[in-house]
């Protein structure tokens, strides 16, 4: 569309896959009979176990500690008792500890009928101190601690709060629903939010193409009498991701390795927002989340209220399964999701989405060449880097190029690997290298 | 349970892929230059067909037996067909065989092959082997047969050495076809007389394909098309050609005239445009991607050098080979010219503190 606003450089137009779920209205999926918690589905340092096996839980009770203020507790989603505690593999990678809940006993609390939390006139400390024993993290991908990043030093003025319902990724339509169903306790969650950090000014972005979003947004914000400004942004992809947002709405650059604080703004995800609203207003901790289940090899996509800790194996079968065989199944979006080669990995804060892919929706296959130079993976990078030298540099390790390169700058959108004709895996190598450097420097 | 799949493939993100891959622009190029070579073929004869078949068929084999020789199969990239196609395209239709052969076999094997292959050569492989030749055999490769319908008016041979501009050639008797004439005649009467003005006789040739020269590079019309068509679908970036074109007209029309009549601005720029190799050097050859700059600016820059050498070249140079040494020449600095022609890096702009 004419006269839209994005970010300027570099950026893709997958196709968007929207429409196969954004008409559906939230649903609830079953509750599990077993759940599996990691107690690494954040940013930041592991919660710490708190239970041990055969100890009796109530939903909503505290099963892993943080231990410090970079961190998030992690509650468990349904009454029962822990089997075991177990090793267990992230589908972020990595390695982490679980606990595993056998379901049990009754869910005695509903959270709807306790009584409102007066938030409006609560002191801002005590807001954030509820938003960390609710263990909420950001739930648009990154699992950032919100009452970390909401813990602004005294002093520190917030020019900017941007509430970011962008959700760029393909496929997934979870904050599109809570814009549309939500509308009010995601104000509310905006009106907390403020009341902690008192931004001067609060902007929320919605994908221009979101027509019903924005409308919604704006009728309710007109009926509370609010100074909150939607603003439709151009669907290019990564415009959802923080610093890409702020360069659009504000023309200004997070500093190269700096934080959006920066540049005087924070942004928040809608779905973190909604979360926000149930952990003040009713005290209840993250266990669920939307997760929109799409893709064409499922008999019925649609987006799901889940148990965090619930197996993706019971998401599938409650979509009714494939009609045909998927080539992939990814725990949040194609650009940035992380293949699942087994159903029994747990729904996590941060998975916004479970995508199946077919091969056809893949994109044509193609065998690996060398690079031709064709400059694409330069043009669609937002961040202004060369993917194809970097890449080169790391495979010859030769880190201290990759450095200078600006090799800490890439963000792992996906933009150079998705329009690369001689399929050199870019994103990954990028990232290996990033990992690689980042163990250099511990050293 | 339902439906539970087997092979799910664990492999890194991003899982989609617009769809492009190097056979796919290979295969593109390709289907670009056919309708020029056909051309060739046409005004050429038979002869024409041969040398761009020989040229194809040296490359192919070629990358084939060096595969072998390295384990690493790699003629499905198409990249050698591209070669062979375009090293024909170089050939004056009269060449012995032999000769096409040769430039395809030091293009793939030293142009290409010897620096490791398709992505790491330096120069545009199909002008090396076009250069190597020019320079090993250069009489068989300065003539240039005439086109059958020119032949029959008594030009049998023609060199290409011809610098001057169209109005020198008609009055040293150059004969125009039949078809020009009509055409040309036919436009003056209907269309640019009631503007003031006339186009001389000659130039639709030129720009047809009705002249001497090479097989691929004699229709600039068809070059001109299949050129579209790569800028379309974004295999050739506009900056090369564009700046390339651009900065060589504008030098001919300044500084063409001045051999002829003694003055500036009177160069005749739709002669220099559309005579010898190019169209086929600016839309073809320069933009490469291998061997052509990463960004935006370095492309201007790239093909403005294009340009500026190939206009020194042609009006200077004893050498007939204008386009293709200009263009062998800026490949040499590409890799200069991308050190000083970052992008712009994200969040480097200088503090923009709130």
């Amino acid at each position: 569309m004419k006269g839209s606003r994005t970010f300027p450089e570099g950026g893709i137009y997958p196709p968007t896959h929207k429409d196969l779920t954004r008409h559906l209205a939230i649903r609830n999926a079953p509750l599990p009979a077993e759940a599996i918690f990691p107690l690494q589905q954040h940013r930041g340092s592991p919660a710490e176990a708190s239970v041990r096996p055969g100890d009796r839980v109530g939903e909503g009770m505290v099963i892993g500690r943080a231990a410090e203020a970079f961190s998030a507790h992690v509650h468990s989603s349904i009454p029962g008792v822990v089997r075991e505690l177990r090793d267990m593999v992230p589908p972020a990678g990595g390695r982490c500890k679980a606990v595993v809940v056998d379901l049990e006993g009754a869910f005695d609390r509903s959270w709807k009928v306790r009584e409102p939390r007066p938030w409006r006139d609560v002191p801002p400390r005590d807001l954030l101190a509820c938003i960390r024993d609710c263990g909420i993290v950001g739930l648009g991908g990154a699992a950032f601690p919100t009452a970390f990043k909401w813990d602004l030093r005294r002093g520190t003025a917030l020019e900017l709060f941007v509430v970011n319902g962008m959700e760029s990724e393909p496929y997934v339509t979870a904050d599109h629903r809570l814009m549309l169903e939500k509308t009010s306790e995601l104000l509310t969650g905006i009106g907390i939010a403020c009341r902690i950090l008192s931004p001067r000014e609060v902007l929320i972005a919605v994908d221009e193409q979101d027509t019903e979003a924005i409308a919604a947004l704006e009728a309710a914000i007109q009926a509370r009498g609010l100074g909150h400004r939607v603003t439709p942004l151009e669907g290019k992809y990564p415009q959802g991701e923080e610093k890409q947002l702020l360069k659009a709405l504000t023309g200004r650059e997070v500093p190269s390795g700096g934080q959006s604080l920066e540049v005087g703004a924070l942004v928040s995800n809608v779905g973190t927002l909604f979360a926000v609203c149930e952990a003040v207003v009713l005290d209840k901790p993250l266990i669920e989340r939307v997760v929109t289940v799409s893709g064409s090899p499922f008999r019925y996509p649609g987006n799901l209220k889940v148990r965090l800790g619930t197996r993706v194996g019971d998401l599938v079968e409650e979509c009714g399964g494939f009609s045909t065989a998927p080539a992939r199944l990814i725990a949040g979006g194609p650009m940035t999701g992380f293949a699942l080669a087994q159903l029994d990995t747990p729904v996590t804060k941060g998975m916004s989405g479970l995508v199946a892919l077919s091969s056809r929706e893949m994109g044509m296959k193609a065998w690996e060449t060398p690079c031709i130079s064709c400059a694409r993976c330069l043009e669609a990078c937002p961040w202004g880097l060369r993917p194809n030298l970097l890449y080169k540099w790391i495979r010859q390790r030769c880190y201290r190029e990759a450095l200078e390169e600006g090799l800490m700058d890439c963000e792992e959108c996906g933009c150079c690997s998705y329009v690369c004709p001689a399929r050199i895996p870019l994103t990954q190598g990028l990232s290996q290298g990033k990992l690689m450097n980042a163990g250099k420097g511990r050293r | 349970m339902r439906g539970e799949p087997k092979n799910l493939q664990a492999a890194a993100a991003p899982h989609v892929h617009v769809g492009t891959c190097t056979a796919g622009i290979m295969g593109t190029a390709v289907l670009c230059l056919l309708p020029a070579g056909a051309w060739g073929v046409f005004v050429f004869g038979a002869g024409a067909l041969k040398v761009v078949l020989v040229s194809i068929a040296a490359s192919l084999l070629t990358e084939l037996l060096l595969a072998l020789l390295l384990h690493r199969f790699t003629l499905m990239d198409g990249s050698a067909l591209v070669t062979g196609l375009l090293v024909g395209y170089t050939m004056p239709a009269s060449v012995p065989l032999y000769i096409p052969a040769a430039a395809s076999v030091f293009a793939i094997a030293v142009a290409k092959m010897s620096f490791g292959g398709l992505g790491r050569n330096w120069m545009n492989p199909a002008l090396a082997g076009r250069a190597f030749v020019a320079f090993s055999w250069a009489e068989p490769m300065a003539v240039a047969a005439a086109p059958l319908a020119l032949a029959k008016a008594g030009m049998e041979d023609f060199t290409v050495l011809a610098k001057g501009p169209m109005d020198f050639l008609i009055r040293k008797g150059y004969p125009t076809s039949a078809m020009d004439r009509a055409l040309t005649g036919w436009l003056n009467e209907h269309l640019l007389a009631p503007l003031g003005t006339s186009l001389p006789g000659g130039y639709l040739d030129l720009l047809l394909g009705n002249v001497p020269g090479c097989i691929g590079e004699v229709s600039a019309l068809l070059l001109l098309l299949g050129g579209a068509a790569l800028l379309a679908r974004k295999i050739v970036r506009w900056e090369t050609p564009v700046s390339y074109l651009g900065v060589f007209g504008l030098l001919v029309w300044v500084f063409g005239g001045l051999g002829f009549q003694g003055l500036l601005f009177r160069g005749d720029v739709a002669f220099q445009l559309f005579s010898g190799g190019l169209i086929l050097g600016a839309f073809y050859m320069a933009p490469e991607p291998v061997t052509s700059p990463l960004t935006r600016r370095g492309r201007l820059i790239y093909g403005a050098g294009c340009g500026l050498l190939t206009f020194l070249i042609r009006f200077y140079g004893s050498l007939a080979e204008g386009v293709y040494l200009a263009i062998i020449f800026m490949n040499m600095f590409v890799p200069l010219i991308n050190r000083f022609t970052r992008p712009r890096r994200f969040g480097l702009a200088g503090g923009l503190k709130a």
